[in-house]
């Protein structure tokens, strides 16, 4: 494998976008407004000289237990002590029998693979990572658990697969998530 | 009761790379196409709803740029989100609207700049589109990702093949390479699609639709205005609606989709019609082929095919003209392309130009019942609308 194709997804996105904003700016240079012809077709476009950067700030003063619990290796869900309704992914209200602030129980390890997927194409904030395989497991208290799957070749797994969850940290992010495992 | 409610004008842009225009330039083309199509002027405009998801697109507020652009202010006006059936939910509020009595004549007008963003950033934006907090921060699906989980349970609850999924985009290509408003107007072949590369495993880049720019509006009147404007008025006869969870693990199940099966249910209800029929009723219907499953699932909700036949029914060809139904004879989202927003007035558009037989000779269905139907998802079946047309009131 040539030294090009071991490129991340995001060296490759990035290199592009390098490649495209420089080019702008020789134009604008050049014109005095930030004007270019679209490279495939021509046609005069705008560069847009603002730039935004979205990263959201998110309560969880009602959950907060769930991550406290990942970090202690468990993953948790909550339960209404009312009418015995069990949520995941985990949430305060009770929207079936009105209840408010629900008890947390630990869920189940293992369970089934109902479906799953690999991500080839990947949005750009995941573009720093392998192609990544997505499952959905069903445990036993009948609630089903979106994670990533520790398989490279989606060839290798179906439905119905046994499956145990692991809490693991997240690289290069390093923080506690959980992932599915095949039970072989 | 409410009034009975007529489609009095279309208009439908070339979709594609539209770095052409822009924003409200692209808007302007169906606008003024559909005033031209009803006969009317602006002021005769007493609401307008605009669908537009955006995010990847400069203007936060479209709904005023669009109107003002296209000399429809001061109307009363709302931008409205649905996702990928925004455009349906558009249709059904400017419906609402006439049915009411409130006003006479209300447009809906969809649009969509994707391609103002780059690729990255799209694929960032759709993904987001589901339960940000739960299912994207920590695993990155995408729009492709999410509808693969359902052609993997799919593939082995029904032992189809990828092979047969591809069959679906041959047929829509097929039909694109007749409509010169579709983004892909060329042919392709299984072949083709099985060589193409995994963007979500196991959906490849042509069992997918692109990302696309583009506008579609669609005006609507009461029936003593739509009388006074045409000869030739198409009748929304019902228009189903229904939702399903944010979170895809909480679904039912991953071989269907429930709030399309129940938008369905909801409408032909309200339109009398008996969903053992819908093959003798419908000329001809437009569903949402997002993805090629997306297709094959709407076949099994809309009633056109059993549980696990839908396949069989692309397998068979059933859905070409001279089949059982013809389906997305425009291209479909797959072909014709898939602007987010736009794409719900452009299936009611279409339905309306082959209802009226006035699309391209080689992609016309025969028109006999003079009954068509819109299937229209939102996200992966988180939103649907099924709008069910006809050329007779009742
Ligand atoms: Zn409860």
């Amino acid at each position: 494998m040539s030294k090009e194709e071991k490129k991340t997804m995001k060296e490759m996105y990035d290199s592009q976008m390098k490649q495209f904003f420089e080019f702008v700016e020789s134009m604008k240079k050049s014109l005095g407004v930030p004007m270019f012809p679209d490279m495939k077709t021509g046609r005069a476009q705008y560069l847009d000289q603002r730039e935004i950067t979205l990263k959201f700030v998110i309560s969880i003063e009602n959950i907060k237990d769930f991550f406290n619990a990942l970090a202690d290796g468990k993953l948790l869900a909550t339960k209404c002590e009312n009418c015995n309704e069990i949520y995941f992914p985990p949430q305060r209200d009770c929207p079936k029998c009105k209840a408010s602030g629900l008890g947390w129980i630990e869920l189940s390890r293992e369970g089934e693979l109902i479906t799953f997927t690999q991500i080839n194409v990947k949005p750009y904030s995941f573009s720093h990572y392998d192609d990544y395989i997505v499952g959905i497991v069903r445990l036993p208290e009948g609630v089903n658990v979106t994670a990533w799957v520790r398989e490279k070749d989606p060839r290798k797994l179906k439905p119905g697969m046994k499956m145990r969850l692991e809490i693991v940290k997240r690289e290069p992010e390093n923080y506690y998530t959980y992932e599915w495992v095949p039970v072989k | 009761m409410s009034r009975n409610v007529a489609i009095v004008g279309v208009g439908h842009s070339k979709f594609g790379v539209r770095n052409d225009v822009s924003l409200p330039e692209l808007a302007w083309e169906s606008i003024k196409m559909a005033l031209n199509d009803a006969g009317i002027e602006q002021k005769d405009i007493g609401y307008v709803v605009v669908s537009n998801v955006g995010g990847w697109s400069s203007e936060p507020l479209p709904a005023v740029v669009i109107n003002e652009y296209a000399g429809i202010c001061p109307t009363g006006t709302v931008r409205v989100e649905a996702a990928c059936a925004s455009g349906s939910a558009a249709v059904k509020l400017a419906y609402d609207m006439v049915a009411s009595g409130h006003v006479d004549i209300a447009m809906a007008v969809g649009v969509e700049k994707m391609n103002e963003s780059p690729t990255p950033t799209v694929v960032e934006f759709i993904g987001r589109a589901g339960n940000y907090f739960w299912e994207f921060q920590n695993f990155g699906l995408t729009f492709p990702g999410y509808y693969a989980l359902y052609m993997t349970a799919y593939m082995n609850k029904y032992n189809a093949k990828e092979e047969d999924f591809c069959k679906v985009a041959v047929k829509n290509h097929y039909y694109g390479a007749r409509n010169p408003k579709a983004q892909f107007q060329k042919e392709i072949t299984v072949e083709k699609c099985m060589a193409s590369r995994y963007i979500a495993w196991p959906i490849k880049l042509y069992d997918s639709s692109p990302i696309t720019d583009g506008s579609a509006a669609v005006i609507l009147a009461s029936e003593e205005v739509a009388k006074q404007l045409t000869d030739s008025p198409v009748w929304i006869r019902a228009i189903g609606y229904a939702s399903d969870t944010s979170n895809l693990s909480k679904r039912e199940n991953f071989t269907s989709l429930k709030a399309g099966y129940l938008a369905g249910e909801r409408a032909y209800k309200m339109a009398g019609i008996d969903k053992e029929n819908v093959l003798k009723v419908f000329d001809v219907a437009e569903v949402h082929d997002c993805f090629t499953i997306a297709e094959v699932m709407a076949y099994e909700d809309l009633g056109f095919a059993k549980r696990g036949e839908g396949i069989e029914m692309i397998r068979n060809e059933e859905t070409y003209i001279g089949g059982k139904i013809p389906v997305n004879l425009s291209g479909g989202l797959k072909a014709k392309g898939h602007p987010i927003a736009a794409t719900g007035e452009g299936m009611i558009a279409e339905l309306t130009n082959q209802l009226l037989s006035r699309v391209e000779k080689d992609r016309q269905a025969p028109i006999k019942n003079g009954y068509a139907l819109a299937h229209n998802i939102g996200g992966t079946g988180h939103y649907a609308y099924v709008t069910i047309l006809s050329l007779s009131k009742s």
